[in-house]
């Protein structure tokens, strides 16, 4: 493939890619996402691809990253039509392509009401698609994340060309201030005001990073969109860089998932061969780089000043953050981070505009929010929602409600730093400021449904050992105060609690919150918050039956 | 693994500090431990203090200073699997292995991790052998996996 030198010959070539295509010709899309990986979807996926190859004319088999439902994998998506298949086996292989040409449905296969028994065949009319807005997450099924043919087949790049070819800099950065496009990893910070900042930083070197490394326990969207469409990230990245002024950028991401490196890695080599990346793209005088770096195994590492160390090749301590990173960032240069569900909103906005943008969410968070759903609930996965959209149409709706007939207790948002809100909150909408108040920040989107069984006070301890061991050390107060919360945490459920726990644990939550340097330490006691505002009769329950008992 | 790969990769970032944490990566990667004469010789190529690769080597989890079993068993305690019973699980493979999350046995067959999250809560609670994902295990199953492994 000789290097694209201009915004028509990639259009020239795009249309050759469709023209090559028959949207007629049924197509097998095999997930091969982390979860359906784990259900051994490999081998579901090379029993395709060996009973279809000698019918390579009437039938395409493709490997593609997470659907989304990944409670029901390994999932097989066939088009056209979107029809749905779960749990499929090596053995259903030969019946699904028999079906497949003949244009019929294997009906044993597709989706059954687990009360009613009503059968949903396409993809819009199974209950935890149907409620959603996959803009961002829907291409993922007619994708192989390692052929960047396909992402040009479903528009990709043209969002690019658009901002190289009609828009300077400077239009691109105000199309995505217009959108109010908030951080979606954590902060529901504005990128656009973030980009800025970078953008008029006095330095002439600067760098853009993609923020992959989601360390959150139990949110797994990020590597679900960055494994299965690795080109929208890093589509959305360069033209970041392009509005900042950016040479080089930096994608840091988890080492302990072999695929995703894959694609990632051959996502970079591709769009380098196309000149996407590189000297001069296309044609257009700007140039640009990514490198790939890993994060390593450590929490922290996911905090950006943190993670900026890493990429310098250093221990992952955070800095105080009276200078900005995105003033003075990687090798002191300022450094615009964004996560990686940002990025991926980027191409959209400026494919579509900020107004079509804004007219999706609520009034503060616009666009869609990326959710991981789990803990005990009956549909766990990937799910793209509205924001504003009630909490109770994610559990309910989407998620088929709580597991193994039993009632919901609490709901869970942000992982160890975020908090549980009670289920009678649960008509509260999905949105960034309104979460946070209700003591339960988004965070970068991981959602827990905690059924009645569920214990309090062994949540609490369990976040609290989780962060404990993922401080850097640096910061006394987080090193120690966590230390000191978590052995309370721990004698109060071994029943062994004292009389003044309570008020000793409220202490050193606020101490560690205010003297710690970074997120980790400051909301290191978010969780427990969380607790003593909506579950403090469960604690002091807890130490009333344990007090006075000799030690 | 053989000398000349750690050889290899060494040589690639001779003269390059920054990039220390690629080249230890990568020799974990393909040796699974970091041994002590191998680490000095990273810092004297890619021109850094000893003490500064000791302090990556350390700090990060990923690095392991200690020799690994023929078979890595990682249990994933993240909050999902955690909710669906990750501690028996855990508490399975430390009966069959008789070791405790982080150590290795004297026969050099397994090692035995914790660690959160491999994101794929949707199979949780999980198990992985050498990179292979076991989902919605059980402690029985769970026997059953470690006992198919020689």
């Amino acid at each position: 493939m000789p290097r694209l030198q201009s915004a028509a010959e990639l259009e020239k070539y795009r249309a050759q890619i469709l023209a090559g295509r028959n949207p007629a010709k049924p197509c097998i899309a095999v997930c091969a996402g982390a979860a359906c990986d784990g259900m051994d979807s490999a081998a579901v996926a090379a029993a395709f691809v060996a009973a279809g190859a000698p019918l390579g004319d009437k039938i395409e088999v493709r490997t593609t990253g997470c659907h989304g439902y990944c409670e029901k994998g390994p999932n097989v998506v066939v088009t056209p039509g979107d029809i749905c298949y779960f749990e499929v086996q090596p053995a259903d292989v030969p019946e699904i392509i028999a079906a497949t040409l003949k244009g019929e449905v294997v009906e044993r296969l597709v989706y059954h009401d687990p009360n009613t028994g009503a059968k949903a065949v396409h993809m819009n009319e199974v209950p935890f698609y149907k409620h959603q807005t996959r803009l961002l997450i829907g291409d993922n099924p007619k994708i192989d994340p390692m052929r960047i043919d396909d992402y040009l087949a479903v528009g990709g790049y043209a969002a690019l060309v658009k901002a190289l070819s009609e828009m300077t800099p400077d239009q691109v950065l105000d199309e995505v201030k217009k959108a109010n496009l908030r951080g979606r990893g954590g902060g529901g910070f504005p990128a656009g005001s973030k980009w800025e900042t970078t953008k008029n930083a006095p330095e002439k070197i600067k760098y853009v990073i993609v923020n992959g490394h989601e360390g959150e326990s139990a949110a797994f969207m990020d590597r679900a969109m960055l494994t299965g469409n690795p080109h929208k990230i890093l589509e959305g990245l360069i033209i970041g860089a392009y509005a900042i002024g950016a040479q080089k950028g930096f994608m840091y991401t988890r080492h302990d998932m072999p695929l995703l490196e894959k694609h990632v890695r051959n996502a970079l080599a591709q769009a380098k061969e196309y000149g996407l990346l590189g000297e001069n793209i296309l044609g257009s005088g700007f140039s640009f780089d990514v490198e790939l770096h890993f994060d390593v195994g450590i929490f922290v590492s996911g905090e950006s000043s943190a993670l900026m160390r890493s990429i310098e090749g250093n221990p992952p301590e955070p800095r105080p953050k009276y200078i900005r990173t995105s003033v003075s960032g990687i090798w002191d240069k300022p450094s615009n981070l964004n996560n990686v569900e940002t990025w991926a909103n980027v191409p959209q906005i400026i494919s579509k505009g900020a107004e079509w943008f804004t007219s999706i969410g609520s009034e503060k968070s616009k666009g869609t929010k990326l959710i991981s759903l789990s803990g005990n609930v009956v549909n766990s996965g990937v799910v793209e929602v509205p924001m504003g959209t009630p909490l109770r149409t994610l559990v309910f709706d989407i998620g088929g409600g709580v597991r193994d007939g039993k009632t919901l207790k609490a709901i869970h948002f942000g992982g160890a730093m975020g908090g549980s809100i009670p289920a009678d909150l649960i008509d509260a909408p999905l949105d960034f400021d309104g979460m946070s108040k209700l003591g339960a920040p988004i965070g970068a989107g991981g959602l827990l449904l905690m059924d009645e069984d569920t214990d309090m006070v062994e949540v609490a301890r369990y976040l609290m050992d989780f962060l404990t061991k993922e401080s850097c050390g640096k910061c006394v107060p987080c090193r120690e105060g966590m230390k000191q919360m978590l052995q309370i945490l721990t004698r109060i459920t071994e029943g062994k609690g004292q009389q003044g726990d309570l008020e000793r644990l409220e202490d050193l939550i606020q101490v560690t919150g205010v003297a710690s340097l970074c997120a980790l330490g400051k909301t290191s006691g978010d969780p427990l918050k969380s607790m003593f505002r909506y579950f403090k009769p469960e604690y002091e329950a807890r130490i009333a039956a344990g007090s006075g008992e000799p030690k | 693994m053989c000398e000349k790969d750690i050889d290899g990769i060494i040589e690639k970032y001779r003269g390059q500090p920054s990039s220390l944490i690629h080249a230890l990566v990568e020799i974990q990667h393909a040796n699974h431990w970091l041994p002590r004469e191998v680490m000095h010789r990273v810092a004297e190529a890619l021109e850094v203090p000893f003490a500064q690769v000791m302090q990556i080597a350390s700090f990060y989890k990923t690095f392991s200073l200690t020799p690994k079993g023929r078979h890595e068993v990682h249990v994933c305690t993240g909050m999902t699997c955690h909710l669906r019973g990750a501690a028996k699980l855990l508490a399975k493979v430390e009966e069959v292995t008789g070791l405790k999350a982080g150590e290795t046995d004297a026969e050099s067959k397994f090692t035995v991790e914790t660690g959160a999250c491999l994101g794929s809560c949707s199979i949780g609670p999980e198990l992985i052998v050498d990179g292979k994902h076991y989902g919605r295990m059980t402690p029985e199953k769970a026997e059953a996996v470690l006992n198919s492994y020689e």
